[in-house]
This record gives C-alpha cells, structure tokens and sequence, in this order.
C-alpha cells in the first residue's frame, strides 16, 4: 500500500425483527403497498407521541450480550433534528451520549457503542436518475417509518477493504444468529457507512477521514472502500489534502461524489427527548436477554476447530451457517465424532447439491445418512467417487447408503485379480503413456487411471489404482 | 332572566347534579350553551357544534352529558383542530386526544373548540391566527392567554367549563385575568397524547371553571396514567369533591422573591397586592398560618423557562413542513423553498420568534451555555420549591402582577409581555401544581390568587382553595351579563 496504511471504521445499522415499530403499535413490513402500515405516531402527526418497544430493548439487549458490550442500566432517547420528508417529525429519536450499549468486541475488532434509534421513511424520485437530483417530483412511503434500528459503530480498527468486508460477514451471521433481525442488504435490513481515512505505516495518529454511505452490497463495501483508499492515496501522494466529507458511492460507476462537506455538515442540536422517560434496563431484563443468546458463530467455528479437529475455513462455513452447523452436529450424534473431519468434508458437498441457500436438514439425506456415507469412505468400503454418486441418489431418492451401495454395486473394487486384471488392460491398450510413466514422467500416469476407473465404473480406489501401475512399471 | 339564561347560571357541578335528578335534561342545556356559544362576540370559538350529539350520554353517567368547551390543540377527531395557527387551518384530525376521549368517556359532550394564542404561545391570546379574544369583563382588554378562549368562553357563560393547557401558565393567568378558576396538575397527571404540543416537558392539560368544586370534578375524569403517553402517572389516589371547611393547620408561604417591591420582580400593580394582602388576611381568619419563604431561585425562572420552552418548541413545531398535512406553500418549487415558504406564511411572529430562540439556544457551541444552563436552574427551581414545601403546606402568590390590559398594549414589547408569567412559571419548571382563583377586584377587574403545592398534593390543594373561594365570596355574573 505505498507506505500508506488504512484505518477504517464502520457504522452498520440493523433493522430489528420485532413485531411492531420502535414507538408504534404499526406492524413492520417489506414490499407492501405504500403507507398502509401507518398511524399518527409514525406519520408525525401534531399531538402523538412515542412508546418505547421493549422488545426493541430486549433485542438491542441481545445484541449487546453477543459483542460482549456494557448494558447501560439507564439510557437516555434524543432528538436528532432535521428537515428532510423522510422524518416526518422533523427530528429522528436516537440514542446520543448515554446509548443502551457500550464497547464490546467481535472478531477482533473493538466495537465503540451500540445504540437504538428508529428508521426514516423512504423517499421514492419519479426521474431517470432515481436520486433527489434531478427528478420530477419524490414521493414517500411511511411503512418503513418507525422501524427499530441498532447502531453499531466499531473502533477504527479495520486495515482493508478485505478485513471489513470480513467483519461485517461475520456480524451478519451473529445477527442472523440471534434472531433479531434478517439482515438482509438487498432489502436493507443491514446497512453499512464507512468511516475511511489513510496514514503513513507506523503512524500514530489519524489521518482526515471520509465518510462513505450507500454501500448497499457486501461487494460494494469491498469496492467502495477500496477506491476510497485509492483516491486517498493518490490525494497525498501528488501533496494533496484529504477533506472532511461525506461520499456517496455510485456503484454503476463504481465513484465516489460528494454529498456534504464538513462545512455543510447538519447541526442536529441533539437534546434529550422530552416525550420519552430515561429507558432503564434491569438485571431480570439482561437475564432473560442472556436465555436467548444461542452459542454464536465465531465460538462455534473455534469449538469445531478445538474440539473436531477441522480447519479453520471449513470450521467457519460450519458454522457461521447455523444450518450447516447444527446438521455437522446431528450427523456426528449419529456416528460418533472420530470421523468428524470426513463428515465435515462431505456436506459442502451435499450444499453443491441441494442448493447454496436450501437447509440441508429439510433434504432427503439425514445426517445419520451422510455420517454413514463418511464412515464407508473412511473404511474404504466405497470409493470417494462411488460416495458422490452415492450421496447424488441419496439427495433424489433418500435412502440408507449401505443399500443404495449394495443394490447399484457401488462397494469397493477390493478382488485384487479383477483389479490387477484392468490395469494390465489399461497399460497394453496405452503403452506411450505406460513408457513415459515408467521412463519417471509420473504426470502421465492420469492416462492410465483414467480408463481403470471408467472400467470399474469407479468402484476402484484411485489411490490403489495408482499403487497397482506404478508396481507393474517399476516406478 | 329568561329560563334559558337561568340554566346556564348553574354551575356544573349544580347541573350535574340537576340533571342526575331529572329536573334538568341535558339536551336542552346543551342547546342553551350552543345558542350563546354560537351568538359569541368575543372571539372566544373557533368551532361550535352544530347539534347534541344524539344519542347525548346517559343522565346517570359522571359527568351527566355535560357541554365541554376544549382548546383548539386538543385533536378531536373530525373536527378542527388548528392550534390556533393558519399552518393548521382546517386540519382535522383522524384520532382524539386521550384527555378528551376520558372526558366523552365519563359522560361530556363535545360543544365547541376555543381559541387560543398559537401553538400556546402568548399571554393575551392575542397571539392567535384567527384573531385576538375579547374579556368579557371589559371588552377592551385581553383575557389572557395563551388558553383565552377557554377561559372568556367560561367566564362569559358560553360554556359551563373549559379545558386549556399550561406550559409557564397558560391556564392560570387567563382564569385570573378572567375572574375564574384555573388549575394546572401535576406534571404526568393528565395524558399529552393528542396535544399538539408547545413545550413537552412543561405541558399540563387542566380545568377552567367557574369554582374550585367544578375544577376538581372536571380533573377528577382528566387524569390517569396513559400507555399512549410515556411521561404520564397515575394519581396516588382519585381527585375528591372539596369540603374544607376552614384553613386550620395550614402554612401559607409567601416567597419574598416573587413579591418584591415596585422596583423588584415582575412589579405587581398595587391592586394586586391589595386584593392578594386581603385574600391572606381572610386565610389568616380560616386558621392559615402565613409567612414569608425563600425560592432563591426563582427569579431566574422566567430565564430558563424562555430558554427551555422555545429548545422543546423549535423541535416540536418542525413537523409542521407542508409534507402531509396543513398548509403548504410552493409545492411547485423545490423542497427548501416550500419549507421556507410554508413556515414563513404558516406561522405567526411570536412563533416564529420562539422557533428561532430555540433553535440558537440547541446550537452546537451554544447549547452548554443556553439550554444546559437552563436545565441546571429548572433543577435548582425544583429544589427550592422541595425546601419550601418542608415547612410550608403551599405558596401563595398573585397569578399574575397584572390584571387585564388593553389589547395592543404590550404586542410590541415582548418581555414585557413575557413578564406576565413571572409568577407562574416556576411551578411548571418544578412540575408542580398550582391554582388559580378569584381573589376580588381591582378597578372592575379580576384578579387572581395563585397556590402551589408539592406534586400530587391536588386534593389538598382544592381543598384549601375550596375554603378560601367561599370566605372570598367573589362575584363573577357580570361578566355572564
């Protein structure tokens, strides 16, 4: 990186899976008609006033526990004032200097405050630019108005583009984890700012940070603040200065424009809100809270890693998949756990499949099935290639592999003479390749396994295969 | 006297009681208020029913199918409810506020909405977008405000009772100006839903009556904890009639910050003093004891009450954008400009004037030294008020220094105008409860005595004005006249 460093910081805001609106009785909704899921408190209208969702508390709540954050017993609900038609009220109602959440730490990186707040309205531009700039006429849907947020902010302790992309996955799966919300980016129930600037490596201090917002993708995170940093670079290279702004990333352009500058940055004159009482949460709260936090996605990955001896990559697509998981767990009560390694490996196998997105448990294969499956593999008793096609049938028809092995006449090629018989056949029908094989050129020897194993039908071992046709040339 | 004159010489608790024993049906007693609500010549309306409500609630319901008179910001469905603003003109609103649904509950009927200074800001009503409300007193002169139309509609018989909203005293100061009673609770007694609201952390929905009995039967059916409404509480105990005989055993303090001399204070017109020195020494015959106490920080309420109101204010006023409802200016023209144009038209000078002292008051490097500071004086105020109450039952004061002026008078000078809330804006800064009622007249005028007691002392607090109201003997007819 040029001897520059990046120091990047998020702020992700979650959209919480509870019934009803942060200070509404108004259902949450995604994709419904417009402004049908309204009432005066969430339309702003003179006169209402808001009520705190305890569940948004007991969530928010949650979240805390999971980040290992400090639960403010007493937290304060300000007003954050601006004019725009997506708040209706002319001021957002958000936690400030006394958020509910504080500190915590999630896969390395130190997490700042977690705070409740709710979400705009959203602002539909009749134009062709489909932004406020240049369109026709806007018009406002007030279903989302209302709906629970929680902030999280981390430290800036995010180095890449790659890292934060890293980190926002696995708060996704913690999230997901909890119940507490369908963080989903597409439809917007997850929503990431970053907060970038650059300095020279080895330097204490922060440079000038940006402020990137619109990053609507996990792809467009990666790639909007990797061309921020580009820019930042370039900037201070040719002796440039970084300002103090607010960008908006344009993802079909892939650049960066400008919103706002500090000098334009809204004064919000936050003050405590009038209309609400402090929100006080209590030691029966914060147990009850605790009850449902499951075993989270980074402690399983390092449980599965400690205890089953998988590596970390497949320790982590276990489970940061609560699916996956559980499944690798169920199939390992069904078959012990000293082959747990090679069941592991058979159930992205089974997800190539069934479907990236479909929950293994709901398939024909039961995790009895793939365990059993793992354990004639390990005990040669089916060859790797017979398992997959083995594991094919058991995805269409279901099924006990030992039977499907046993009616297709899967189970392995272990009649020496049969065998032995092949590879002599596949060395006289090729002798180039058996020449080559055995003047050393090791290479060719896939010439020759090839037609073994299309002989065999794949029932023959490939490593035995190979052991039988070295033997014969002498190598 | 005709017959229909008579009828609406009852006091409500009088009708009530009339009605329950079918001497009076509610139904025409509705109709003789309509009539003179509907003749009003004080600008007291903004709205009058056109007919009952048929079917009219039962005679045996608590309030007895009573005619309520309700200010212009409590939203009532259906009807207008415009806070007195032209940025509201016509709005009528899908739901009720909490305070009036309690009251149609308990047996009301709904008879007009009254006018009232805009958004509750002003202490001469003159402050209103539908024009300024005469007293009936003197017609010359204002009735206070900024609930003016509550109380010149109470005062004049358009209506049997009233009920306003105070924020720094917006019901006492007109019921004094007008010659009736006017209560503010306990801040939380009385639900805020459905009141557009002024200062959130100030507003108190309360009765304007002709007598301190009508004040407690009307809050009596106001009051109540709302799931709606966070900041609200139950009463310790139901509001009571009042039957306090004497005043024995109760400590009256004077705070000598308040009631300065000439050159001190607010300047309380000699005829206040003299009706208010009076009203003591009739307490003093009661059984009261009286004595002067210290609030050391109370004559720096009117500071932060002019501080804190215009923050809460600034907030609470920026829903009105011309979006979804009311008025709106420039649609055509792009967002900033229809927002500039629709507040600009929308709201009146004195909002205006608020929106922008709050508005400085939250700025960033001013709010420490402004709204900070504010907060730290209502804090002060409220430990004052505790200390006081330690030794004192209640502290008395005049409601206002002055009694009514002449309209126009003081629209050009707005502290002075700000001054006349001098004596009652502490209490709502300590969230306490006060009362004002009659204590007499000075120069044909009404004025008004003012006591405030620790929260959640209402029943006691009525039950002290009750029996200073009849050893006052305040006559009110002529301004029913």
């Amino acid at each position: 990186m040029s001897g520059y460093e990046p120091v990047i910081g998020l702020e992700i805001h979650v959209q919480l899976k509870t019934r009803t609106k942060m200070f509404c009785g108004c259902e949450l909704s995604f994709g419904d008609p417009p402004n049908i899921h309204v009432c005066p408190v969430c339309l702003g209208l003179p006169g209402a006033l808001p009520v705190i969702n305890a569940r948004a508390v007991d969530f928010a709540v949650r979240i805390g526990l999971a980040l290992g954050s400090e639960i403010a017993p007493r937290s304060l609900f300000h007003r954050k004032n601006y004019f725009y038609p997506d708040s209706p009220k002319g001021y957002q109602i958000s936690q400030y200097d006394v958020p509910v959440c504080l500190g915590g730490e999630l896969g390395g990186v130190r997490i700042h405050r977690v705070h409740l707040e709710e979400d705009a309205a959203k602002l539909v531009h009749i134009g062709d630019s489909g932004r406020i700039h240049g369109s026709d006429r806007s018009v406002v849907d007030y279903n989302r108005c209302g709906t629970p947020l929680v902030e999280v902010v981390t430290e800036p302790d995010l180095r890449s583009a790659e890292a934060a992309h890293e980190f926002l996955t696995l708060l996704r799966v913690t999230l997901r984890q909890l119940g507490v919300s369908d963080v989903n980016m597409d439809e917007g129930s997850l929503r990431c700012d970053a907060n970038v600037s650059i300095r020279p490596v080895g330097s204490e201090t922060l440079g000038t940070k940006t402020e990137l917002k619109n990053m609507n993708s996990f792809r467009f995170l990666e790639r909007g603040v990797r061309a921020e940093i580009e820019r930042q670079t370039e900037l201070l290279k040719d002796g440039g200065a970084v300002l103090q702004e607010t960008l908006h990333y344009d993802p079909a352009a892939g650049r960066l424009t400008s919103l706002r500058s500090k000098e334009e940055a809204h004064d919000y004159r936050y003050f405590p809100e009038p209309d609400l009482v402090p929100l006080l949460v209590t030691g029966e709260m914060i147990a009850a809270a605790r009850d449902e936090v499951p075993e989270l996605p980074a402690v399983r990955a390092r449980r599965f890693e400690a205890q089953f001896g998988l590596n970390e990559g497949r320790a982590r697509d276990l489970a940061f998949r609560k699916e996956l998981g559980d499944y690798f767990e169920a199939a390992l009560v069904a078959d012990g756990e000293a082959g747990a390694v090679e069941v592991s490996n058979w159930i992205p196998q089974l997800v190539e499949r069934i479907g990236p997105d479909a929950d293994p448990s709901q398939s024909r294969v039961t995790p009895a099935a793939i365990a059993q499956l793992a354990g004639m593999v390990v005990d040669r008793k089916v060859s790797r290639d017979a398992a997959r096609d083995v594991l094919s049938k058991l995805v269409a028809e279901g099924g006990d592999p030992t039977a499907i092995v046993e009616r297709d006449g899967l189970s392995v090629l272990d009649d020496g003479d049969e065998l032995a018989a092949a590879v002599d056949r596949a060395i006289a029908a090729d002798p180039d390749a058996a020449a080559k094989v055995a003047g050393g050129n090791v290479k060719a020897i896939g010439a020759l396994i090839g037609p073994v194993m299309r002989e065999t039908k794949g029932r023959a071992d490939g490593g035995e295969v190979r052991r039988l046709i070295c033997l014969r040339l002498g190598r | 006297m005709s017959a229909l004159t008579e009828l609406t010489e009852l006091t409500a608790a009088e009708a009530v009681a009339k009605i329950r024993t079918r001497e009076l049906d509610a139904g025409e007693l509705f109709e003789a208020y309509r009539g003179r609500a509907a003749a009003d010549d004080l600008n007291a309306y903004t709205w009058v029913a056109d007919a009952a409500p048929d079917p009219l609630p039962g005679p045996d319901t608590p309030l007895a199918g009573l005619p309520l008179a309700v200010k212009d910001l409590f939203c009532t469905i259906g009807v207008p409810s415009q806070a007195g603003s032209k940025i509201l003109q016509g709005y009528r609103p899908p739901y009720t506020a909490t305070v009036v649904a309690n009251l149609l509950e308990a047996g009301s009927t709904l008879l007009g909405k009254t006018n009232q200074d805009e958004f509750a800001m002003g202490s001469s009503t003159e402050n209103s977008a539908f024009g300024p409300v005469l007293n009936p007193w003197d017609r010359r002169r204002v009735p206070g405000g900024s609930s003016g139309g509550s109380a010149a509609a109470v005062a004049a018989g358009l209506a049997p009772w009233a009920i306003g909203t105070d924020t720094g005293g917006s019901i006492r100061q007109p019921a004094a100006l007008c010659g009736i009673v006017g209560l503010k609770p306990t801040y939380g007694a009385c639900s805020r839903y459905g009141m557009i609201a002024f200062a959130s952390s100030l507003d108190q929905a309360g009765p304007l009556t002709r007598d301190v009995t009508d004040s407690a039967l009307l809050l009596a059916r106001m009051v109540g904890h709302d799931p709606r409404d966070s900041t609200s509480i139950a009463m310790p105990e139901p509001i009571r009639t009042p039957t306090a005989a004497d005043l024995r055993g109760i400590r009256l303090g004077v705070p000598e910050e308040l009631l300065g001399g000439a050159d001190e204070g607010a300047g309380i017109e000699p005829g206040v003093r003299e009706s208010f020195e009076q009203a003591l020494k009739l307490a003093e015959g009661l059984g009261a004891t009286v004595d002067t106490c210290r609030l050391p920080h109370a004559p720096h309420a009117l500071s932060a009450y002019y501080l804190i109101a215009p923050a809460e204010a600034s907030a609470n006023l920026a829903r009105f954008d011309g979006v979804r409802y009311g008025l709106r200016v420039g649609g055509d023209s792009d967002l900033v400009t229809m927002y500039g144009r629709t507040r600009g038209e929308g709201f009146g000078a004195e909002v205006k004037r608020r929106i922008m002292l709050g508005t400085y008051a939250l700025s960033s490097g001013y709010y420490d030294a402004y709204y900070g500071t504010a907060l730290k004086v209502r804090t002060k105020i409220a430990e004052d008020f505790k200390a006081v109450f330690s030794e004192f039952d209640f502290v008395v004061t005049p409601t206002s220094p002055w009694t009514a002026f002449e309209l126009g008078s003081k629209t050009d000078d707005p502290l002075a105008m700000y001054l006349n809330d001098f004596c009652t804006v502490p209490m709502p800064l300590a969230g306490i409860p006060a009362i004002s009622i009659p204590s007499g007249l000075s120069d044909g005028l009404p004025v008004g005595f003012q006591l405030a007691g620790p929260a959640f002392s209402e029943n006691r607090m009525l039950n002290a004005a009750y029996a200073l109201e009849r050893a006052i003997g305040f006559d009110a007819a002529a301004a029913r006249a």
